[in-house]
């Protein structure tokens, strides 16, 4: 690597006119970049789950510790998995399962409806992203 | 000739000359920056404002909101956007700055150099801009999932411009 040295020599060139404190507004504006780049990109990123048992509220969790919930409805019991940033119908009594199948809701505003056993889960989050999502 | 009672006479002085000087190497930095594509509007590397940070080290800030919105103004009007969205959202980037610029004119100058000037200034250029599109021209929230890419431009490009004046100044003994 002959360009090195030379490189390196451009690059001092530059840097010499840092100053101590050009170089903490530097650290400022990269830390604006990264904390409005957080705080504004992850808005579907949720923090809660809702479950509803019969259209109404059953258990509102904190989607950050692991837990696993269980709901009773008209069929028997809903069994709904929480881990640390997302959610699932684990075990459901319906017929068709299409609330198991969808897997783990991820994103705020995700809803899996039980609907035969009157078993919801939905993912709320700060700002979400949307309204309600269902696949 | 004999000037007539009706001839107003404006005698240019020297501060004139200058202002003149370092607005139209701004208005031609501006003018050479819009021929290069950018993929979003709104960021720009903003190469006149080295012009403005080498005035405001020499001249003071005086001088430099002179160059600075001399060249927002001419710049428009060379490009065809006076009085368009665009010229708004320059002029708002514009004051915001030279207020940026003003209280970090104040800065320690052994530890803050144009470095600090250019980002400060740049963080409030866009911060303008936004303010005005925010209000007038997108009035939703949605804009602001931009300002994360703004402040990268802003970080990235105040620190370039910032390091051009510096040594500028150092090659001509300032």
């Amino acid at each position: 690597m002959s360009r090195g040295p030379a490189l390196r020599a451009w690059l001092a060139a530059w840097a010499r006119h840092l100053r101590a404190g050009d170089l903490l507004v530097l650290g400022l504006a990269v830390g604006v970049c990264i904390a409005s780049a957080l705080g504004l990109w992850q808005g579907g990123r949720p923090d809660k789950a809702v479950i509803r048992a019969g259209g109404k509220v059953f258990l509102e969790v904190d989607l950050s510790v692991p837990r696993t919930v269980e709901v009773p409805g008209p069929l028997g019991t809903t069994r709904i998995e929480i881990q640390p940033g997302r959610a699932r119908v684990a075990a459901d009594p319906g017929p068709r399962q299409y609330c198991v199948r969808q897997g783990w809701l991820a994103t705020a505003g995700a809803v899996a409806i039980c609907a035969p056993n009157q078993v919801s889960l939905a993912l709320a989050g700060r700002n979400a992203d949307y309204d309600s999502l269902s696949y | 000739m004999t000037p007539s009672a009706t001839e107003i006479e404006l005698r240019p002085t020297a501060d004139d000359h200058r202002v003149a000087r370092h607005a139209a190497a701004a208005i031609v930095l501006t003018v050479a920056e819009a021929a290069i594509p950018l993929p979003l509007p709104g960021v720009k590397p903003g190469l006149a404002n080295i012009v403005t940070l080498v005035v405001l080290a020499r001249w003071g800030w005086r001088e430099a909101a002179w160059v600075a919105l001399l060249r927002v103004l001419v710049g428009s009007l060379v490009l065809g956007q006076f009085l368009a969205p665009g010229f708004f959202l320059s002029l708002a980037g514009g004051l915001a700055s030279l207020v940026a610029l003003g209280v970090a004119a104040h800065l320690p100058r052994r530890a803050f150099g144009p470095v600090s000037h250019s980002v400060l200034a740049a963080f409030a250029h866009f911060a303008g801009q936004l303010v005005v599109a925010r209000i007038w021209l997108v009035p939703h929230d949605g804009v602001f999932y931009l300002v994360p890419i703004f402040a990268l431009a802003a970080t990235v490009f105040g620190l370039a411009n910032g390091l051009v004046a510096a040594r500028l100044m150092e090659d001509r003994g300032g």
